[in-house]
Parts: C-alpha cells; sequence; structure tokens
C-alpha cells in the first residue's frame, strides 16, 4: 500500500497548530485579562494556574514552525517573509510573556512592569497570531517558488478583524479555564468574563465565517457545494450548542463544562478553516503535496513522530494531572 | 533609513545577534540541568541537607536561565523562515527534520518536565521528583545532539543529493545525522557547556567563600566546580585539537583563517601568536611566531607543508580577522581554565581550597569565561564557514529570504531593543539571586518548591545584603 505522506504530515501539523491555539490560548487569555484583575493576590493565582505549563504548551508553536520547515519547506519559505511584521511582532511580544512568568516573581519595585509584560506581550501575541490567520487565509501569492506579495499585504481589514476575533477567543478560554481552576471572587468575576466572551466569540466567529466565502471564489464553492455546504448547515447548530453549554456550565456552576466547550468552539473553528484552505497549505497557491519534502525526509521523521507524538501526549497529560483540581490561593507554587 | 544597507548583511547581522544571545542560556542551562540532577541525586542517596540546599538555590536561578533560553530560541526556530527562506527551501529536507526530532525528543521532554520539577515535589515525592530532572537534563543533552548535528550539517555536509528543485534531499540518514565534523563539535560543545556551568557555580561559591556568610554550601559549591574545571579543562583541550584537526581535514579554509597563513608553506608552516591580519593585501603585520610549530601541531611533523588563503580565491575566503581573533580568545581563556584547574587542585591538595583568597579571587574573576569562550569559539566556526551557509555547496548570499533592506533593518532594532532590555533585566536578576546565600539555612528551605524571593520587598533584600545574608527572605 502507497501511503500519502505529505496528507498525514498535513493531518499532523494541523494538529499540532490545534493543540497550539487551543492550549496556549488559554495561557494568553489568562494575559489578555490580567488588567481586569487588579488585585495582587488574584493575579499571583492566575498566573500560578499556568505557570507549570505553559512552557509546554508554547512547544506546539515551535513544533508547528519546525514542522513546517521539515515536511513542508516551501510552506515555510514562502508563509514566514509574507507574515513578517506580524510574525516578529508576535516574537517579540512572547518573549516579554514568556520572561514575565520568572521575572514578575523576583521584584517588587518593577513588578508593575512585568504585569504589563505580561498583559500586554500575551494581548499582542493573541493579537497578531489572528492577523497571520486571516492573512493566510486571505491567501498568499507565490511565484518561483518565493513569497512574491508586498510587505503590508497582510493588512486588511479582514486580517484585522481575524486579530480581534482571536483575541476575544484567547480571552474566552482564559476565562473558562479560570473559572475552572480558581475559587472565590476571583472565580465569579472570570465566570462574568467568560459569558461576555463567549457572546463575543461566537459573534466574531458569525463575521469571519460570513466574510470568508466572499475573499476567493475557491471558498464560496467549498462552502455553498456539495459536500461542504452539509458542514455550513451543522456548524451553527453546534456553535448553538457550545454556546449553550458554556451558558449552563456557568449558570448551574458546572466548573470544568464551560472550559470543554470553548474548546470545543475553537475546533469547530478550526474545522471550518481547514475546509476552507484544503488542499493547500499556503492558500490558494501551493497545495500540500507542491510543498512537501521528498517522501524520505517524510517518512524518516515520520518514525519518530509515530513513537514520540503519543509519548509527548501522555507525560503532557501526566503534567497536568500532576497540577489537576482548584488551585489553593494560599498554597503558590512560587 | 537602512535604504542604503544591504539586506544580506543585515539579515546576518540579526542572526548573529539572536543566535549569540540564545547560544549563552543553553551554554548554561545544558550544564545547570546536570549539575541540578547531580545534587538532587547526592541528596537522595546522602540525605544531606546542604545538597538539597543547593539544588533549590540554583534551581531558582535555572527557571530564570531557562525561560530565556526558551523564548530566546522561538526566534530562531522561525528567523530561518522569515530571514532566510531561501535557504529553508533547499536544506529543509534535510537539516527539517532533524529540527523535528529536536522539538519532539527534547523540547517537549524538558518543558513536560520543567513544571514538575520547579513546581511539583511536594505533589509527587522524592523519587518522581528526582526523575522530573533527570528527564529535563536528559532533555538539554538531546536538544544540543540534534541542533549540533543541524549545525555539523552546514559545516560538513553529506549524506545528500540535490533534486531538479535545487533543493538538497536526504539520501543516508546516518550519514547526514553523524556527519564529519558532528561527533567533535558535539563533545566540544557539551564540555564546554559543562565548563560554563562549573565556571559560574565556581565563582558563586568564590564570592561567598570571600564574603564568609555560608562556609558550608559555598564551600561545597566551589570545591565541585574546581573539581569539574580540574578534570574538564583539559579534556576539553584535548577534544578542542581533536576538532581543530577534522576541520583542517574538512573546512581547510576555516584553518587558514584560524591560523592567519595567507600564505602557503610547502616545508613547514610556523605558528603565529599574533599579529594583524591584513585580508585586503593579504598578509599578517607585526606577526609574532614560532617555526614550523603550525605544522608540529596539525600535522604532527615539524615540517608538513600546509597550505595559505593563496590557494583560496579571495572571494571564497570567509572574513580573517574576525577568525583569526575570535580563535585566541577562546584559545587564551581555555588555557586560562586549565590554570584555575591547576590552582584549585594545587590548594586541594595543601589543604587551603576554601581559605586560600587567591583562588578564589582568580574564580570569580573566571566566572563569564565560559561564556566568552563559547562566544569566540561559536564566531569562529561559523564565520569561518562564510562565505557559505552549507559549506561548499549553497552561498549565504543566495540563501537569503527576498526581503528589502527596512524590513530587515526595522526588526534587528525591535530585537537590539528588545533583548538588551529584557535579557539584562533577566542578567540582573539572576545575579541578584546568586548573590543571596543566607547565612543560616531556614526551616522552609529543605522542603521543597517554595520561592519566595518574589514577595521579598527590595529594602529588605539590600538589608540582606548589609547584613550579609542574615535576614529571613519573605520577612
Amino acid at each position: 500500500m502507497e501511503l500519502d505522506f505529505p496528507f498525514i504530515w498535513a493531518a499532523i501539523i494541523a494538529f499540532a497548530v490545534l493543540a497550539y491555539v487551543v492550549l496556549d490560548g488559554f495561557d494568553l487569555g489568562v494575559g489578555i485579562l490580567f488588567p481586569f484583575f487588579p488585585e495582587k493576590h488574584d493575579r499571583d493565582v492566575m498566573m500560578n494556574s499556568v505557570a507549570p505549563v505553559w512552557d509546554g504548551n508554547e512547544t506546539w508553536l515551535v513544533l508547528g514552525g519546525g514542522g513546517l520547515l521539515a515536511v513542508f519547506p516551501l510552506a515555510y519559505a514562502t508563509i514566514l517573509p509574507a507574515l513578517y511584521a506580524p510574525l516578529i511582532a508576535m516574537l517579540l511580544a512572547l518573549i516579554f510573556r514568556g520572561v514575565a512568568f520568572e521575572y514578575r516573581w523576583r521584584t517588587k519595585r518593577a513588578e508593575w512592569l512585568w504585569n504589563w509584560a505580561f498583559a500586554g506581550g500575551s494581548t499582542v501575541a493573541a493579537f497578531t497570531q489572528g492577523v497571520a490567520l486571516g492573512a493566510l487565509v486571505q491567501g498568499i501569492p507565490v511565484a518561483n517558488r518565493a513569497y512574491s506579495g508586498g510587505w503590508w499585504d497582510w493588512l486588511t481589514p479582514f486580517s484585522i478583524m481575524t486579530g480581534f476575533a482571536l483575541l476575544i477567543g484567547y480571552a474566552l478560554l482564559g476565562a473558562t479555564w479560570l473559572v475552572m481552576r480558581t475559587t472565590g471572587e476571583l472565580a465569579e468575576r472570570a465566570r462574568w468574563f467568560s459569558l461576555v466572551t463567549a457572546f463575543g466569540t461566537v459573534a466574531a466567529m458569525g463575521i469571519v465565517s460570513l466574510w470568508t466565502p466572499f475573499l476567493k471564489p475557491e471558498y464560496l464553492d467549498r462552502w455553498f457545494l456539495y459536500p461542504g455546504a452539509l458542514f455550513t448547515v451543522i456548524v451553527p447548530l453546534l456553535v448553538g450548542a457550545g454556546l449553550y453549554g458554556i451558558v449552563t456550565g456557568l449558570q448551574h456552576k458546572k466548573d470544568t463544562r464551560p472550559f470543554l466547550c470553548a474548546l470545543g468552539l475553537f475546533v469547530l473553528a478550526y474545522i471550518g478553516i481547514g475546509i476552507s484552505f484544503y488542499p493547500y497549505i499556503v492558500p490558494t497557491s501551493v497545495t500540500i503535496w507542491d510543498a512537501a519534502a521528498p517522501d524520505e525526509s517524510l517518512k524518516f521523521l515520520l518514525v519518530g513522530a509515530a513513537v514520540l507524538v503519543p509519548a509527548i501526549l501522555i507525560y503532557t497529560s501526566y503534567a497536568y494531572w500532576v497540577f489537576r483540581g482548584k488551585i489553593d490561593p494560599e498554597e503558590g507554587y512560587h | 533609513m537602512f535604504e542604503h544597507f544591504d539586506a544580506t548583511l543585515l539579515a546576518r547581522i540579526q542572526f548573529a545577534f539572536t543566535v549569540s544571545f540564545h547560544i549563552i542560556f543553553p551554554a548554561f542551562s545544558i550544564g545547570l540541568a546536570s549539575y541540578l540532577a547531580v545534587l538532587e541525586g547526592l541528596y537522595l542517596w546522602t540525605k544531606k541537607p546542604v545538597y538539597l540546599e543547593l539544588f533549590d538555590f540554583w534551581k531558582t536561578i535555572f527557571a530564570l536561565a531557562f525561560g530565556m533560553g526558551v523564548v530566546s530560541g522561538i526566534v530562531m526556530s522561525y528567523q530561518f523562515g522569515t530571514n532566510w527562506s531561501v535557504f529553508s527551501d533547499k536544506a529543509g529536507p534535510v537539516i527539517g527534520p532533524l529540527m523535528g526530532y529536536e522539538v519532539l525528543s527534547a523540547f517537549f521532554l524538558e518543558a513536560g518536565f520543567l513544571g514538575v520539577m520547579l513546581f511539583g515535589r511536594k505533589r509527587v515525592g522524592p523519587g518522581l521528583h528526582f526523575f522530573a530532572t533527570l528527564m529535563v537534563a536528559f532533555g538539554t543533552l538531546m536538544s544540543a545532539t540534534w541542533i549540533l548535528s543541524v549545525n555539523s550539517w552546514m559545516q560538513t555536509p553529506a549524506g545528500f543529493a540535490m533534486n531538479n528543485k535545487g533543493q538538497f534531499v536526504p539520501t543516508d540518514w546516518w550519514a547526514v545525522i553523524f556527519n564529519p565534523s558532528f561527533p567533535y563539535r558535539f563533545t566540544h560543545m557539551v564540555l564546554a557547556a559543562y565548563l560554563t556551568t562549573a565556571l559560574v557555580v565556581g565563582a558563586v561559591g568564590a564570592w561567598h567563600l570571600l564574603r564568609r556568610t555560608a562556609p558550608l554550601r559555598a564551600g561545597t559549591m566551589f570545591s565541585m566546580a574546581m573539581g569539574m574545571i580540574a578534570v574538564v579543562a583539559p579534556i576539553q583541550i584535548f577534544a578542542g585539537d581533536m576538532h581543530g584537526l577534522n576541520t583542517l581535514e574538512h573546512q581547510p579554509t576555516k584553518v587558514m583563517a584560524m591560523e592567519g597563513h595567507f600564505e602557503s608553506h610547502p616545508d613547514g608552516a610556523p605558528l603565529i601568536l599574533f599579529g594583524i591580519p591584513d585580508q585586503e593585501n593579504q598578509r599578517i603585520d607585526y606577526a609574532v611566531q614560532i617555526p614550523k610549530l603550525s605544522s608540529l601541531i596539525l600535522k604532527h611533523d615539524l615540517n608538513a607543508p600546509l597550505n595559505g588563503l593563496d590557494t583560496v580565491a579571495r572571494d571564497k575566503q570567509p572574513p580573517v580577522a574576525v577568525v583569526f581573533w575570535s580563535f585566541r580568545v577562546m584559545i587564551a581563556l581555555g588555557f586560562a581554565m586549565l590554570g584555575l584547574g591547576l590552582f584549585s587542585l594545587y590548594c586541594r591538595f595543601r589543604g587551603t581550597l576554601y581559605q586560600n583568597a587567591w583562588l578564589h579571587r582568580f574564580a570569580l574573576v573566571m566566572g563569564p569565561a565560559g561564556f566568552v569562550a563559547v562566544l569566540a569559539g561559536w564566531i569562529t566556526t561559523e564565520v569561518g564557514r562564510q562565505p557559505y551557509t552549507v559549506y561548499g555547496h549553497l552561498l549565504t548570499a543566495d540563501s537569503i529570504s527576498p526581503i528589502s533592506a527596512p524590513a530587515v533593518g526595522a526588526s534587528l532594532v525591535a530585537f537590539v531593543i528588545v533583548y538588551f532590555l529584557v535579557f539584562g533585566a533577566g542578567t540582573f536578576y539572576i545575579l541578584r539571586l546568586m548573590g543571596r546565600l543566607p547565612r543560616d539555612p531556614e526551616p522552609h528551605l529543605g522542603q521543597g518548591p517554595i520561592r519566595s524571593a518574589g514577595i521579598t520587598p527590595a529594602p529588605a533584600l539590600a538589608e540582606n545584603h548589609a547584613k550579609h545574608g542574615g535576614a529571613h527572605h519573605g520577612a
């Protein structure tokens, strides 16, 4: 049997990016909500709720980038120059966000500075990721194996919209995470933010979904012709169910349900983007087969991925399990 | 601004700047992770609280250094694509999977167990906690293995063919991974990381020995560090020599630049100790040299012929002055490390290891020497590879993204500002942590992962310093 290695790898990379989005999504969301929780003690608890896991979550971003270089080098070599400015901004923002986890505990005098680094870094990283996503969806022109567009092509009303959409979505993940992991007044405020951002996220999903099909004729066909049209009908129902799950979970103090439903919303949106994209990896210039490295490269890394990715999922789950449950506000890991 | 600059030069400066900052942190955290594993293992074995206290002391510093390594490393993994997209497209099929293995087998391992190591001792118990520490240490070494394989392949490419799209494609993975310079470079770099860490630990121990604040802990870490240096420094000099011979075999031009040999020497080449390389006129001015010694070192024969840069086209020569000087800085520091190791052995046998203030001052001054030597060594090997990215096959000038100078220049400025601000602050915090070693072990210090330094008011910190660390932190 002849395996379609580029297809398998597209699925693995897609999984890595989704894992990044939902996992670092709630870390970044906690940072986005930081300015709305002025109490120092609340902020300590918020940061501690993600401190043991943020590094592992961010590693999925490295796998997304490094994996792209390994298996779809042409996509890596065209998408990254096309998104130059938003990606550099994202990297710088992630630096501020990442070091804040350690620096904030090392100083009293400059704590305000690292609070801002954490909140600002998280917000800018989320927004630029959304912009990058929008710029990718609206298409990247490629000629002679190189990006052939201009330096500001990424900046459009659509990409600004997707930037805000992801910002609100991450805030939802962060708020529902806090509902799940914290207690008392902090959790109550997180409930309120969960509710607001849940409606905001669904509204943003609606706007982006209605906008996307009109960006490219391919997308329009995909969404309004069979079999894609099936999904077009089902998705709004599932999104409604997710929103209902969040609202009722918040009402009935089922503290895990809102987070899981928020994850569900992200998975739905992600599948939707995938349906628009396929079979392109650089829409609408390069397909996954055009971009793929030779099979020798794909096979070699696939052997390792088949063993290591399940192992990663096991020990990452273990790390989450170690730090499970509501955070004791008195304990503090630091 | 930047319209008049060359995009390739700016991109090279950007890469050199970001990778130089980055390498500082792994060079330290590779060694420190292993040191932490040793400390925790010794504690579990001997149950002496001093090892646990040292573990907690260095663990906090490790967390900071590791965090800085992570965020500066992510920049590297994206910079290949933003600035060097042609290189990425062409070399991606070969080096990409190696980096993929680095992420899968090292980064996730480190990140997954780091949380447990830093925050989880009370939750998982001593055995599993030790396992987590071992996994973090193992992860740092795995990471070094893969990334050094990638770099070595760029220096001494093997096991590949070219396809019709102009890409390097793998034909023999074993030959790619274990390319000719990899075993040497790997040994040299891991030893360098261990030496760098030992020098830092030794300097911190020496600092506290000089201040007489905590003789037991300071003496323990000082003794461990000096022992490490005494053993590893001579091995490193030997490993470096082997690496040099390997370079002579596979990248002779780099050795010519390191040695400053513009001329060929058919009957024995001199060892040029110092001089001013003048690449314009292809000569060394004011050379201080020992006849025939270079041939003896490189060929083990006084009269062996050695080719010079006169056999290499001008546009295929690396920038000689940079390579020549950085190589000498590395060598000088290497011998200074050997001197420190020998001095410490002398004091150890005289029984004055903890008393000899001159040894302590020497160790203190040598604290940053490892970092400088690592940077100098990397500058030697990377600049020495020029004008190629993939040695002999892909020119640096042909590797660049189709980007314009203003875009690279603006991002370079942003990186410089952010790195100096962020990593400057981090270095300050690390130095401050290193300077604090309270006189009396506190009751909770042996209990585990409580890092209460963050709730120490700055004035109390200053007071701690004033009282030689007598106060309880967190007071």
